[in-house]
């Protein structure tokens, strides 16, 4: 018997072992989003205010995060003065609606404050699944061509911003000016 | 008796708790019955993780039932019903991945590794085999001589020194 055969278990061992350990830092309910690199979906949907008839085209023409939200969602209203904060420093912001009492949903942003430079009324959630929303809050990142490029699911908080969301954004707007 | 009855009540009530989620849909026919069954069992939910979209209560997972009911009655295919799931969710939601060279690995891993293991244990088996046993063959000539007086009886005549 050779000796570098004995080796083999342990060789194969030290490989499981390597896999294992990587599994116990990664977040198993962080999904690789789906609609990475897709165009925005079509859609034609009433706005959230005066129930105005909108669609993909509204969305479409700068760099913005599009953030899907419900006022039954409690991490969105945590996540809310966040967005005040970047629609004040200029960030673009869209919001969906989502699945959402529409009086409710006024209320809420007569209440606290309005971010959103649109919001999408999207009721029934067709949106919503067209997107591959499966719980609030969710936030995509669109180009001026209206193409996903990002999506952070979960709570945006500074670090978030920070980390993840900022520098893309930025990266979005210098790439929409040549 | 009374033992194996409770059993099979306890059984059917686990049964029951199998199936959480009811909705109440009118398929035209039982062949769309079963292919919601089949489609909604092998979709895995999104947002709960380690459920089926049949199983879970989750509001998406409802949705995506309905989604599916949807497209059952619009005559879609289930290969072009789970393809709609993958587009939006990705290729987390099948709990029968497709075969590509991603999955490869999951798909031929564990029957790979069975038969490498039969493999190893056929090797073994066979140089086992064509070697019988040869235990003298490393010894020398002395060395032999040597282990043969060891192993010679004692001679038990007494006036051995």
């Amino acid at each position: 018997m050779k000796r570098w055969l004995l080796l083999v278990p342990l060789a194969m061992f030290l490989l499981v072992a390597v896999f294992l350990y990587r599994g116990l830092y990664l977040d198993p309910s962080a999904l690789p989003s789906a609609m990475i690199d897709k165009p925005f979906p079509a859609f034609s949907l009433p706005a959230v205010k005066d129930g105005k008839p909108m669609t993909r085209n509204d969305l479409v023409g700068k760099p913005a995060l599009v953030n899907v939200w419900g006022t039954w969602c409690v991490s969105c209203r945590e996540e809310h003065p966040v967005l005040t904060r970047l629609a004040q420093q200029g960030v673009l912001i869209y919001g969906i609606n989502y699945k959402d009492d529409n009086a409710a949903a006024i209320k809420w942003l007569a209440d606290f404050h309005d971010p959103y430079q649109l919001n999408v009324s999207d009721a029934q959630g067709t949106l919503g699944l067209n997107l591959g929303v499966y719980g609030a809050p969710e936030t995509f990142l669109i180009d001026a061509k209206g193409v996903i490029r990002y999506k952070h699911v979960g709570v945006i908080d500074d670090a978030v911003w920070r980390q993840e969301l900022a520098g893309r954004y930025q990266a979005l707007v210098d790439e929409a000016q040549p | 008796m009374k033992r194996w009855l409770s059993i099979v009540l306890l059984t059917l009530g686990l049964a029951t708790v199998a199936h959480a989620a009811i909705d109440t849909y009118q398929f035209k026919s039982e062949s769309e019955r079963l292919r919601f069954r089949e489609l909604t069992q092998e979709l895995r939910c999104p947002k709960c993780q380690n459920q089926d979209i049949a199983d879970s209560n989750a509001p998406i997972a409802a949705d995506l039932r309905r989604e599916i009911f949807r497209m059952l009655g619009e005559g879609k295919d289930n290969q072009q019903i789970i393809d709609f799931m993958v587009d939006r969710y990705g290729e987390f939601v099948r709990y029968k991945p497709a075969l590509t060279s991603r999955t490869a690995l999951l798909w031929f891993g564990p029957g790979g590794l069975l038969l490498a293991g039969f493999v190893v244990i056929g090797v073994i088996v066979r140089r086992r085999r064509r070697q019988p046993v040869q235990q003298f063959d490393d010894l020398s000539d002395t060395e032999r001589q040597r282990l043969k007086r060891l192993l010679s009886p004692i001679p038990l005549d007494k006036d051995h020194p």
